[in-house]
């Protein structure tokens, strides 16, 4: 029993409303991501879970026991921070059973523990050097070791891979994932990268002005996001929005097409090559409009296309309210079941 | 040491068989950066000798030699230090600073942590504790030691006059023989404690919030986290305080010289306060060079003892 439920949860600072009536479902052995731009209360939410913050109103609840008014430590969870907070003055060992010298684990256990955790992090080599002799990755390691060696149902991490570079990024991204799934936490994981988000979650929930903009699987926020703003931030190159009329639409890079009888007029101002494919940037009455083309694309800057895609894969949103109109209920129903 | 230089950078050049630059245009190149390196010591250089190695060589001379009416100086070798072996006031201006130092060392650090962490939470007024910690270190000795002149004062000091209101009799603090040292204690630990607070508070400020938090998380109270955390990363500033507090133990004139002038019975002597005596007041100079070869090899010991053991010791981040 670790699900994390959160009910109608607020949080201000002086007239700033940080956290927004927000309710939310962590499943029990799920990774939830917390997804947003910097300041959009994501990271208080993850505080408020962790009992770092107190709620100004609404319940929180870890496995069904309501928390609200409990502790951090009686909330029985872990965290990594973004800092990785490790102490400096205290060895890898030493860092990683510092919760367990407080629970007063008798020493035969705390040294099988270690052994145990120093192995799947991969820093049974390291274990007496001092956080600074050690590079950004195996502190990350550690960090992680300290987290998971209290064995709690319940690992929170607040951006812990933001201060690592874009390929051990990569990778520990996949390790995290997969250490979740085989200790079977239930994990609330904080990141502003909407990569990190779509690679590892289970559920996505994307946070803006502290409150909730969209909360569904990866998918589900990739294929039907629910407003303009979702459909900016998933994505790269994110979701073209076009203003026709008094109609948003909105188009993914990839279903647009670049061909002689298009229906859309473009000039193409930039193209960066990635290697498999290629992005044309393009403008069409005076609006920015990207397209994702396979392989090394050989249109040139200034050159004028015609663009094309297919009815289906418009999205529509209001362009007052930037919420999803839905065209028709068939169009919904083979959403749902695609996804 | 640019002599010893040479052959290193010669043989350097031998090891990188392929570069064009002739020997000797290196061996000229790196006595050049000797030559430079010199010029940029000299002012620091200069400047530590003048004022620091050679007085104390000096002193050091001088204590082997005394100087006679007419001027000219006869060495006597050790017969000074002899003399202030069997001297009683030096031994009890010594075992006074011993007592001195233990009573002011400890007890100022102590209170300058606690108020360190205590300003240093979020609270009202905030601002206002931290000045008003910090004013005695701001106020000039003389008016510190005028100021506890009046507490000390017997019969209408602000001591006495409280001891009135539990009905009890007028005591002369400064005069006693038995009280004098507890209050010139009081006193510095008073005007010491609120400086050493900043060197806490700028060192707290420091430490990561995440830590704290971290340990929470784990359970740890707040006893725990001090001692097993904060503490030990404060050790740097606890040292540097230390060292300070031992250095301003063996400082201490200006206040004695306005209070006690060392008496009563020299209760109140320290060891600088003896030799400004016997320096200024005695006109013995060579006794006095003596005393001071004393009191640099304690501070000496003190520097040493930090440099060679406790640095060692310590996390620095």
């Amino acid at each position: 029993m670790s699900a994390i439920t959160l009910n109608h949860v607020s949080k201000s600072w002086g007239a700033m409303r940080a956290v927004d009536d927000i309710s939310l479902t962590a499943d029990e052995g799920s990774l939830l991501v917390l997804l947003g731009p910097s300041g959009c209360g994501k990271s208080t939410t993850l505080r408020l879970i962790a009992g770092l913050e107190e709620a100004d109103a609404g319940t929180i609840a870890i496995g069904g026991v309501d928390v609200t008014r409990l502790s951090p430590a009686e909330r029985k969870i872990s965290m990594v921070f973004q800092s990785y907070a490790l102490f400096p003055h205290l060895s890898v060992a030493e860092n990683i059973i510092f919760g367990l010298r407080v629970r007063r684990v008798s020493r035969a256990e705390r040294d099988a523990r270690l052994r145990r955790v120093a192995d799947i992090v991969g820093l049974a080599h390291l274990l007496d050097r001092k956080p600074s002799q050690l590079s950004g990755g195996q502190r990350q390691r550690v960090a992680l070791g300290r987290a998971i060696i209290a064995e709690a149902r319940v690992c929170l991490m607040d951006e812990p891979l933001s201060n690592l570079d874009a390929k051990l990024r990569h990778e520990m991204r996949t390790e995290i994932r997969a250490l979740q799934q085989r200790l079977g936490m239930t994990m609330v994981y904080v990141t502003h990268d909407q990569t990190e988000a779509m690679t590892m979650a289970d559920r996505v929930v994307l946070m803006r002005d502290g409150r909730i903009e969209q909360n569904g699987s990866p998918e589900e926020l990739y294929n039907r996001p629910a407003t303009a703003f979702t459909a900016r931030f998933i994505g790269t190159p994110p979701m073209n929005l076009v203003r026709q009329g008094d109609h948003l639409i909105g188009v993914r890079p990839e279903h647009i097409r670049i061909v002689p009888g298009g229906d859309h007029a473009a000039r193409v101002k930039a193209v960066e090559h990635l290697g498999a494919d290629s992005i044309v940037l393009c403008d069409v009455d005076g609006q920015p409009i990207s397209v994702r083309l396979d392989g090394f694309s050989k249109v040139q800057p200034g050159e004028d296309v015609r663009l094309a895609w297919e009815a289906g894969h418009e999205h529509r949103f209001d362009p007052a309210t930037e919420c999803r109109l839905e065209t028709s209920a068939r169009e919904g129903r083979l959403a749902t079941s695609a996804g | 040491m640019a002599v010893r230089r040479h052959p290193a950078g010669s043989r350097m050049t031998d090891l990188a068989a392929s570069s064009p630059i002739p020997e000797r245009r290196a061996r000229s190149q790196a006595w050049w950066n000797a030559v430079n390196a010199w010029l940029l010591l000299l002012p620091a250089a200069v400047l530590l000798v003048a004022f620091t190695h050679w007085p104390i060589l000096a002193t050091i001379r001088h204590s082997l030699f005394i100087t006679k009416r007419n001027g000219s100086e006869v060495f006597v070798g050790t017969d000074s230090y002899r003399a202030m072996a069997v001297d009683p006031i030096f031994w009890k201006a010594l075992v006074n600073n011993f007592w001195f130092a233990l009573g002011t060392i400890p007890t100022s650090i102590a209170l300058a942590l606690i108020m360190a962490v205590w300003v240093n939470r979020n609270m009202r007024g905030r601002g206002f504790l931290r000045l008003a910690y910090f004013t005695p270190t701001v106020l000039p000795m003389i008016a510190v030691a005028n100021i506890w002149l009046f507490f000390y004062t017997p019969d209408y000091g602000a001591l006495d006059q409280l001891r009135g209101l539990f009905g009890l009799g007028g005591w002369n603090w400064l005069g006693d023989p038995s009280t004098v040292m507890g209050c010139l204690i009081v006193m510095v630990i008073w005007k010491e404690a609120g400086f050493f607070m900043i060197f806490y508070l700028a060192a707290l400020q420091q430490l990561s919030p995440d830590l704290d938090e971290a340990a929470s998380i784990e359970g740890a109270s707040r006893w725990y986290t001090f001692r097993r955390i904060t503490f030990p990363l404060l050790m740097p500033t606890t040292l540097f305080v230390a060292i300070n507090a031992v250095i301003n133990s063996f400082k201490l004139v200006d206040h004695l010289v306005i209070m006690t002038k060392g008496g009563p019975n020299n209760a109140s002597t320290l060891l600088l306060y003896y030799i400004y005596e016997v320096a200024f007041t005695f006109q013995d100079s060579s006794y006095a060079a003596t005393l001071t070869v004393v009191l640099l090899m304690l501070l000496s010991a003190i520097a040493l003892l930090k440099f060679g053991y406790l640095d060692r010791r310590i996390h620095y981040q």
